[in-house]
């Protein structure tokens, strides 16, 4: 088989890109958000026409009608949001519009040649223990991916294309995906892979292109090129410090946690945590630590242990065990939700109200009658727009329309509004690209420098020690010691992860 | 709040900012395009009496009812929920300031009587989805059958005919007087009623919780809003208004009829739609539901006076909803491209 080339120009997004995808690779393509990846990718499945430039697949021009046609020519794509239908089965989803040509004649689907055929995608795939009469709606999010994998392959699709394949399944379904992909690459099929997670590309990519302001800035061998380079390329320009780390004093205790236990998760955590410093919390997802920040905001309820807070700044610790989100929120703890989507943002809503929501009314003068003034809120949002960057077309947008990243700076801004003392964050940068991370990065070390206190849950380790000043790792719903984050080694993080901590926590 | 470092933007993304202006204005004024075509469709088929002064003054009168249900109901349907209950509420309201008067209430009890068993209907319906968290659908739909129950079981299946002298504030006299001031004291009751609420949903923070409950309760609870009481509230008014409805249509019958406003909560929720509310919460506008209110109410007025039977009257409401909802759904689709 041949190499795989292809060459675009000149749609609106794209202003001149050229890719090479060679049969039995793993080809990253990576960007920030709106470099124009997606766009690219429509080009290549056929739902968008190029305006200029040309593909050729297999030596030959190819310029497919649509996405059917890009099908049938041997190009699968598997989108962010799958296309599945949920109250069908597995083998009835991946024959579903080709029933015909593998049944008899007149319509009639021959059963055992259909069950065969996708049985044996399934086993290619390593994966014979989803059986083909299961329904798709009773699949995990990773299991439904890999159904559609695997209609890819019973159309013997020469290219699969994966968009942010690991935005929506969970750690361990992500392991088994890097499986399927490799097992692809063996049997010499070309993977498009999106991505902007760089530890993944680094993980599974054999050669990457950069895409940036809709051009083709740069390819190569991932092996062969470091972080700082794929980041530089994709930034335009050059990062000093992903992770700016102030120096910075320590000041008074003002959230203490003792022995806090959930049902069922976390099983005892105990912290202090200090005015001015980051605490990151570290371990596998699902060991409680999305709970224990869930606990102490009171979204969930404390089976058992004690939350203390300094309710006024430089006052001493209260119990505030088991309080409402309203009553923490009135003695400034913020909480940053990791489910943006479904939890975190009211997305039909526009930005004002979105980043307002916690402190709508000034509470002096008509805001103690409940009256709220529209300007207001919109001049806020504008300040707040214009300090984190977020990229919008004026504060009554709706929040839906904004990119992942400028959404969670959105979420963020409404923290910076209520103007917390404690900011309880989980996963302050999930789903967003590399340029906005590192204004998040400096925004928390920022507010840190300012005296507010930090806890943040990071499941990536070398964002986790490079934010925060303490860490503690938390292993089966049990936290560890905190310790200097200059202590940790990224080994020992893991490690703790994955078997617990030896010493008891104390904090 | 202030942030003094310039956190400079890095990624490109390109949002609709041209034409912003073009589409509030589009926005703003959408929903009267409905309006005026069915005022343009009638006064061609029925040119010398549909746009009589008499027949407009006739239309202000006739949506009280409706629209003040429907002004309740506005609130319920941005905040996510759903009452099936407002025609049956509004027919134990009617009955039961019927029969407070007469049992020999005064007037200002009577009308206390009224809207204040409109609010307990509320009441028990707010607490019902918010204590025992049961679907706003299933509650209200409990509520319907409730209502109508306690309004015959009050009149003793019979209408309550009242004494006119006791009933005079309410009927005809002039609460209903088509030429005090243009139109009635209960017409520009409703509009006062409708300002005033299009005031509370934009400009007070009961309003913008409405909404963000509506948009995502997750997120109303994460910032801090109080959920259960805010849709506490929000049922009570919609009962409120149902009850204040419920007076109006005393007003209109002159009796205390327990088996009036039949299946006027569809009525009360298409006109809701057809003013641009979404079902699934976060979304809508009083102005909106008023003119939804009156396009309903012209078209029934403009069938009749063109003489038009009244199977085509229900053919062309139900069109008429499915139309302005698609339409609504059509506009949506297209800005968030």
């Amino acid at each position: 088989m041949t190499g795989v080339m292809k060459r675009f120009g000149g749609v609106v997004a794209l202003d001149g890109v050229d890719i090479e995808i060679r049969a039995g690779e793993v080809h990253a393509l990576i960007g920030e958000n709106g470099a124009g990846k997606s766009t690219l990718m429509k080009v290549l499945s056929g739902a968008h026409a190029p305006d200029a430039g040309s593909m050729q697949l297999d030596g030959s021009i190819y310029a497919p009608s649509g996405p059917n046609d890009a099908r049938r020519r041997g190009v699968a794509m598997i989108y962010q949001e799958l296309t599945l239908a949920p109250d069908l089965t597995v083998e009835q989803n991946i024959m579903l519009g080709r029933e015909k040509r593998m049944g008899g004649r007149f319509g009639l689907v021959r059963a055992s040649r259909t069950r065969e055929t996708v049985r044996d995608a399934l086993a290619r795939l390593g994966r014979p223990d989803i059986t083909p009469g299961t329904l798709v709606g009773t699949l995990s999010a990773g299991e439904r991916q890999l159904v559609e994998i695997a209609r890819a392959l019973v159309e013997n699709a020469r290219v699969v294309v994966l968009d942010e394949p690991t935005s929506s399944i969970g750690r361990q379904e992500i392991a088994r995906l890097f499986e399927v992909v490799r097992r692809l690459r063996s049997r010499n099929v070309a993977v498009v892979y999106i991505s902007h997670f760089l530890e993944e590309i680094r993980e599974l990519g054999d050669r990457f292109t950069v895409l940036r302001d809709g051009r083709s800035v740069g390819t190569g061998s991932v092996s062969e090129t470091s972080n700082g380079q794929l980041v530089e390329m994709m930034l335009g320009r050059r990062v000093e410090q992903l992770y700016p780390n102030s120096e910075r004093s320590t000041g008074e205790p003002v959230l203490e946690i003792k022995d806090v236990a959930g049902s069922p998760m976390p099983q005892r955590a105990s912290i202090t945590l200090n005015a001015g410093e980051i605490l990151g919390i570290g371990g596998l997802v699902g060991s409680g630590r999305s709970e224990l920040l869930r606990s102490i905001f009171g979204l969930q309820k404390v089976r058992s242990g004690q939350v203390r807070l300094a309710t006024i700044a430089g006052g001493s610790l209260v119990d505030i065990t088991g309080s409402s989100p309203r009553a923490n929120l009135r003695s400034g703890t913020g909480f940053l939700s990791e489910d943006r989507k479904n939890e975190g943002l009211a997305l039909r809503l526009p930005i004002a109200i979105n980043a307002t929501l916690t402190r709508l009314a000034e509470p002096t003068g008509a805001g103690r009658f409940g009256l709220v003034r529209r300007s207001a809120l919109a001049r806020h949002a504008d300040a707040l727009r214009r300090s984190l960057g977020i990229q919008s077309s004026g504060p009554w947008q709706t929040t839906s329309e904004l990119s992942g990243g400028n959404q969670q700076k959105v979420a963020l801004a409404r923290l910076m509004h209520h103007d917390c003392d404690v900011l309880l964050l989980d996963e302050p940068t999930r789903g967003v690209d590399v340029g906005s991370k590192a204004q998040i990065y400096r925004l928390l070390d920022e507010l840190a420098s300012r005296g507010t206190a930090i806890i943040a849950v990071c499941s990536y380790v070398p964002e986790l020690l490079g934010i925060s000043d303490r860490v503690a790792v938390m292993h089966r719903g049990v936290l560890g010691t905190p310790r200097r984050a200059e202590d940790w080694t990224e080994r020992e993080i893991l490690e703790e992860a994955l078997v617990g901590g030896s010493t008891e926590a104390v904090a | 709040m202030n942030v003094k470092s310039d956190l400079s933007s890095t990624s490109t993304i390109r949002s609709g900012g041209e034409g912003g202006c073009l589409r509030a204005a589009y926005q703003l004024l959408s929903p009267f395009i409905g309006l005026l075509v069915v005022i343009v469709i009638f006064s061609i088929l029925a040119p010398e009496s549909f746009l009589s002064v008499r027949n407009m003054e006739k239309v202000a009168v006739q949506t009280v009812v409706v629209g003040l249900g429907a002004i309740g109901m506005t609130f319920v349907i941005i905040s996510g929920g759903i009452d099936l209950s407002v025609g049956s509420v509004i027919a134990l309201a009617c009955t039961v300031t019927g029969w407070s008067l007469d049992k020999g209430a005064s007037t200002p009890v009577a009308l206390l009587c009224g809207a204040g068993s409109g609010v307990l209907c509320g009441l028990v319906n707010g607490l019902a989805v918010t204590l025992l968290r049961i679907a706003p659908f299933i509650v209200t739909l409990g509520m319907l059958g409730i209502a109508r129950g306690l309004a015959k079981g009050i009149s003793g299946q019979q209408p309550i005919r009242v004494d006119p002298e006791a009933s005079s504030w309410f009927s005809s006299d002039w609460l209903l007087d088509r030429d005090w001031f243009l139109t009635a004291p209960a017409t520009w009751f409703m509009i006062g009623a409708a300002l005033f609420c299009g005031f509370v949903l934009r400009n007070t923070a009961f309003g913008i919780y409405t909404f963000a409950i509506g948009s995502n309760e997750q997120t109303a609870r994460l910032c801090g809003v109080p959920v259960r009481t805010m849709k506490v509230l929000i049922y009570v008014t919609c009962g409120l208004f149902a009850g204040l409805a419920g007076v109006a249509l005393f007003g209109r019958l002159g009796i205390g009829d327990p088996t009036a406003a039949a299946g006027m909560e569809l009525e009360i929720i298409a006109a809701v739609v057809i003013g641009g509310a979404s079902l699934t919460g976060g979304k809508g506008r009083i102005l909106g539901t008023i003119i939804g209110v009156f396009m309903l109410t012209l078209l029934v007025t403009g069938c009749n006076l063109y003489g038009a039977a009244n199977y085509v009257q229900e053919i062309l409401i139900g069109l008429i909803i499915v139309i302005a909802v698609s339409i609504d759904s059509l506009r949506h689709r297209r800005t968030s491209d």
